[in-house]
């Protein structure tokens, strides 16, 4: 059986019906990681991966695992912590390091019986939109090796695209699950903020990550859902949400779903026409279910970007400040330093990236004395601004319909020659992680070049079952999930 | 704002990075443009606005005073770049 | 010219909880270094603190006791700075919202003066590690144990003008937190840790001088030597014409200087912004209540009780209600004994001996009130003299456990002789054995009596009572 015909739901069947065993399933997997053309992973753990999915598979058939993604292959974001497999957050910062303790969410899939193959690569720190400040090098779009896979979960889009795994886990601060899953045309879904723990995940922004799956279709990742969110005591931030009923609320129903189409968005400068009308029609897709669409007014989106970049980068600088070369990953040789100081100095100049050095080096300003109110300051009273906007909306409206990514995905080296334009790329999806809201990018089309466009749907906050619901009704009247990349 | 490249070797300093001369121009450059856009907030009236730091209303999430095992300090201590068996090893903080 | 000093006090003081700010790691003093760890409290990374409940409490309850304003709503913050001892290279803290502020201490100096200390803040935040530094070579090794240890910092206002002042202040403050059991404040253990803040001006001026910070002062003896050294540096260098830098100053105890700390360690710039990974807390007012009503007696209205309810001088009531546990054992031996006259006999004589002269610290007085009261009773029954009673008193001070006072006594016949026809016996043997003395005696030499006394007593083992072993011997030499 090929698994690639199924998603994990389908798949997480076949092996409980004794269609297919989990060791099967992972093998199938391990065999495409490791041929996999798009630098999607950066390990692959084949001997624990088997070794796992022969435990779940016994626990599968004498009926102690029995839920919907048990045996079901996993690959994950390389910022997640993985107990005993090597976690690099595609840093070379961070060496060899291998945890001692799982990620939250690690913990949870290995108790639905989820079995991991692979660590995914990725912008280094989660900083970037192309997946191409891996210090592993960057990964490729499966539709066009020529040009990236969005970013910074661009393995775990990439990797489902090409057939090189059936789901995965990504973590997005400001459009880092989005963004990749609409260039790469596979489903991705941010939960509300607080709503699954980030125990385990390495920070970027620690008031804006969220951990969420990528994969296939809404359910996938509604399934994903019930096994990953809920309140962690190691997280203060989790909220006290129901931990599960995800899959359980995807009836396909929309009628009466009042979304609303910020004319802002439309109005953006560089937006490619192709990605409005796609994003347009899949409204009135929508609209033809039974939603009401309406144009809306988002006035603060042209703050949203300044906001974002400020904050992220100021929880960057002091998340990334324990990576010093004292107690775990890369250190300077001995050569190149003398004393404390110029240790430290060495190892992170060595050791980080330029683009993650220059957010530190913003976040840095952003904080320092003399600059702290007029830039940290003042874009905490913008967040403000910005959520109080947002509830207005979410008074009249249910969704937020917009673009995930003003273009399809850029061709490899672009972005990075003009820094200041990839920023602006992320213009749709950074306000979401700003006000902590849930959002999913669904597939709803193509470019003429054949790549693909996506949409988003924004929910408020803790609405994360009828964004769900919304894009899986999507899913259930078009066919664009459906379509999969043929790697050249 | 004007960015100079003081400003970026005091950040860089603060931010405990090395810089070579051209990176430090080239990151001024780089910076300043950030940093001019940045300045767009300033055409958002926000007086009286309270600063936002937490998204969510939520408060006291505490946990009971309950001693649970450590580590085993090999776990610790094995990811270290230089370490005996006891400890981390760095250069030496003092005179 | 004549000079004032102005100083105010950083104090750091750890919690007596059991585990840490932000995990659950123990506390306890001590242990292999690097053994009382976790991923946590490590840096290690993509985890989060979570904080502990009974810091919250602990800290609240001191910043009350201190008659502080309590932010209900309060919030931590990172202090951000590159050193070995902090693994996540920032330190949570409390800077913008700190959970108190705008409290006071009133204060009973040694002169007797009366002073009022303002308390500027108090903040919650975590312990660094510690670095052991190798004798030989270029290499300093973090031990990660006390990271994440639960600190409250105690600001005060730069109130101060006498080091008596100063002394009174940490006394206070470690009586009071004593009380409230929140804290052993045990400087030479680091648990209670003051940085003074300190300046000079001439006298009547009411601008401040230029102050430095002086750290790394570890007992109230250095801190008195430290701000002698420093005040007469700093005045002068003032009159000598030069210029007070502001600095952050190390004490050495050894040479017993201050010395300036490199200009680099100087030069911070912390970039506190608030902690996103900890929520808010919010203080009730049912909390704040309950803490109010829970406040135990503090050393001056349990000093003012044993005056007035139990007939103590006012400086022995000072002495004992200063520490919870001289007080401790005070009011539990007399709510047995019920002699408070004789308990604090004991207590200020042998018990105070101890600790002055032997370093005895208060908290680590194992005396069991039973046995105390036992003790006395035993005294107070005339079965053995003081004299006798006070080598019973320390073995039994010292002792273990299992001491038995009766079984002590009898074991080395130290009980009273009141067995008159013995005392006559000795006496007369005394007076036989000493024709000189009688013959001084006679000779109107009457002091020589203290001789007879002293040969006598010693011949019974110093266990006879006095006043018996007097009377017996005026008897005998009338006779003679």
């Amino acid at each position: 059986m090929d698994i690639f015909q199924m998603t994990a739901l389908e798949c997480g069947a076949a092996i409980r019906d004794g269609k297919l065993t989990a060791v099967e399933a992972a093998e199938q997997v391990l065999a495409a990681a490791e041929a996999d053309k798009t630098n999607a992973y950066i390990t692959v753990c084949r001997e624990q991966a088997l070794a796992r999915a022969a435990a779940v598979q016994a626990d599968i058939e004498s009926g102690r695992l029995t839920g919907p993604l048990a045996g079901v292959p996993f690959a994950i974001k390389d910022n997640i912590c993985t107990k005993g497999v090597k976690t690099t957050a595609a840093s070379h910062i961070l060496g060899d390091f291998t945890p001692v303790y799982n990620a939250t969410v690690m913990d949870r899939l290995e108790a639905a019986g989820a079995v991991t193959v692979g660590k995914l690569n990725m912008d280094e720190f989660a900083m970037g939109s192309t997946s191409e400040t891996s210090y592993y090098g960057p990964t490729k779009n499966p539709w066009d090796l020529t040009k990236v896979p969005g970013g910074s979960s661009g393995g775990a889009a990439a990797s489902v695209a090409a057939k090189s795994t059936l789901i995965s886990l990504g973590s997005d601060t400001g459009g880092s699950i989005r963004q990749p899953a609409s260039y790469c045309g596979v489903t991705g879904f941010k939960p509300t903020y607080g709503t699954v723990s980030r125990f385990g995940l390495i920070a970027y922004a620690s008031s804006l990550d969220q951990i969420g799956p990528v994969a296939r279709t809404a359910s996938d990742c509604a399934a994903v859902m019930d096994v990953i969110a809920g309140k962690d005591p190691m997280d203060g931030t989790t909220l006290d949400t129901p931990a599960a009923g995800y899959l359980d609320a995807l009836t396909g129903d929309i009628k009466g779903l009042r979304i609303g189409i910020p004319k802002e968005c439309y109005a953006t400068a560089g937006l490619d026409p192709e990605v409005a009308a796609k994003t347009r029609a899949a409204a009135e897709t929508l609209a033809a279910a039974g939603a009401v669409v309406e144009e809306i007014s988002m006035p603060f989106l042209e703050y949203v970007i300044p906001a974002y970049y400020i904050i992220a980068a100021a929880e960057a600088s002091s998340n990334l400040s324990r990576f010093d070369g004292v107690k775990y990953g890369f250190r300077a040789s001995k050569e190149d330093y003398s004393g404390l100081v110029d240790m430290y100095n060495a190892t992170r100049s060595e050791g980080f990236g330029t683009e993650v050095k220059k957010r530190i080096l913003l976040g840095t300003f952003v904080l320092s004395s003399g600059y702290y109110d007029a830039y940290y300051r003042k874009a905490l009273r913008v967040k403000a601004v910005i959520k109080q906007k947002f509830d207005e909306i979410f008074a009249g409206y249910d969704l937020i319909l917009c673009p995930v990514a003003p273009t399809t995905a850029p061709a490899l080296g672009k972005s990075l020659a003009d820094p200041m334009a990839m920023y602006l790329s992320d213009i749709f999806t950074v306000s979401v992680n700003i006000a902590g809201l849930p959002g999913i990018s669904v597939p709803c089309g193509f470019d003429k070049s054949g790549m693909p466009i996506g949409v988003q749907l924004i929910g408020k906050a803790l609405a994360d079952k009828t964004v769900l619901n919304a894009g899986h009704a999507f899913q259930m009247l078009t066919d664009y999930h459906k379509q999969f990349a043929e790697v050249k | 704002m004007q960015i100079t490249e003081e400003l970026v070797s005091y950040v860089a300093q603060l931010s405990r990075l090395r810089m070579s001369p051209e990176e430090t121009a080239e990151m001024q450059k780089q910076m300043s443009e950030i940093v001019s856009y940045m300045d767009k907030l300033n055409e958002l009236d926000t007086d009286g606005v309270e600063p936002l730091s937490h998204i969510f209303n939520i408060t006291n999430v505490l946990r009971d005073d309950t001693v649970a095992p450590s580590y085993a300090r090999e776990d610790i201590l094995k990811n270290a770049p230089e370490h005996t068996e006891e400890t981390f090893v760095v250069p030496k903080t003092v005179e | 010219m004549e000079w004032e000093i102005v100083m105010g006090l950083e104090v750091h003081v750890e919690l007596a909880t059991k585990t840490k700010i932000f995990c659950s790691c123990t506390t306890e003093f001590g242990g292999a270094p690097n053994t009382h760890c976790c991923p946590v409290c490590t840096g290690m990374p993509g985890t989060l603190p979570v904080l502990n409940r009974q810091v919250v409490e602990y800290a609240v309850r001191a910043g009350l006791a201190l008659n502080c304003d309590i932010n209900q709503y309060n919030k931590f913050d990172r202090k951000n700075y590159f050193y070995p001892d902090l693994p996540k290279a920032y330190q949570i803290s409390q800077l913008y919202l700190p959970f108190a502020h705008d409290g006071k201490v009133q204060l009973h100096t040694k002169s007797g003066r009366d002073v009022t200390i303002g308390i500027h803040e108090i903040h919650m935040e975590e312990d660094a590690g510690k670095l052991v530094h190798s004798l030989f070579g270029d290499t300093t090794y973090p031990d990660y144990n006390r990271c994440g240890v639960p600190l409250i910092e105690i600001v005060s206002e730069p109130d101060f003008r006498e080091t008596e002042e100063v002394i009174a202040y940490l006394t206070k403050l470690k009586s009071t937190f004593e009380y409230l059991g929140i804290s052993d404040c045990k400087m030479e253990e680091g648990s209670m840790r003051a940085d003074v803040n300190l300046s000079v001006r001439p006298k009547g001026s009411t601008e401040f001088g230029t102050r430095t910070e002086m750290k790394n002062i570890n007992s109230l003896k250095a801190i008195e030597r430290a701000i002698a050294f420093e005040s007469k540096r700093q005045i002068e260098l003032i009159e000598s014409g030069g210029r007070v830098v502001q600095e952050t100053r190390r004490w050495d105890e050894n040479k017993e200087k201050t010395f300036a700390m490199r200009s680099k360690e100087n030069a911070q710039d912390y970039r506190y912004f608030p902690e996103p990974d900890i929520p808010p807390l919010y203080i009730t007012d049912e909390e704040l209540a309950h803490y109010r009503a829970i406040c135990p007696e503090f050393a001056e209205a349990k000093a003012a009780r044993f005056v007035s309810d139990l007939g103590l001088a006012q400086e022995d009531a000072e002495i004992i209600a200063g520490s919870k546990y001289l007080a401790r054992l005070f009011e539990e031996t007399n709510a047995i004994a019920n002699d408070p006259a004789e308990v604090r006999y004991w207590m200020m004589t042998q018990v105070l001996y101890f600790m002055n002269e032997r370093g005895v610290q208060a908290e680590d007085i194992k005396l069991a009130p039973e046995k105390f009261a036992q003790f006395i009773g035993i005294v107070k029954a005339g079965r053995i003299n003081r004299q006798v009673g006070k080598q019973v008193f320390e073995s039994m001070f010292f002792g273990d456990d299992s001491f038995d006072v009766e079984a002590y006594i009898k074991e080395h016949d130290l009980e009273i002789v009141d067995d008159k026809s013995l005392i006559e016996e000795t006496i007369a043997a005394v007076i036989a054995e000493n024709p000189k003395a009688v013959e001084q005696y006679k000779s109107g030499q009457t002091k020589i009596c203290g001789f007879f006394v002293g040969q006598t007593m010693k011949r019974l083992k110093g266990k006879a009572d006095p006043a018996a072993v007097n009377a017996v011997l005026a008897e005998a030499l009338k006779k003679l």
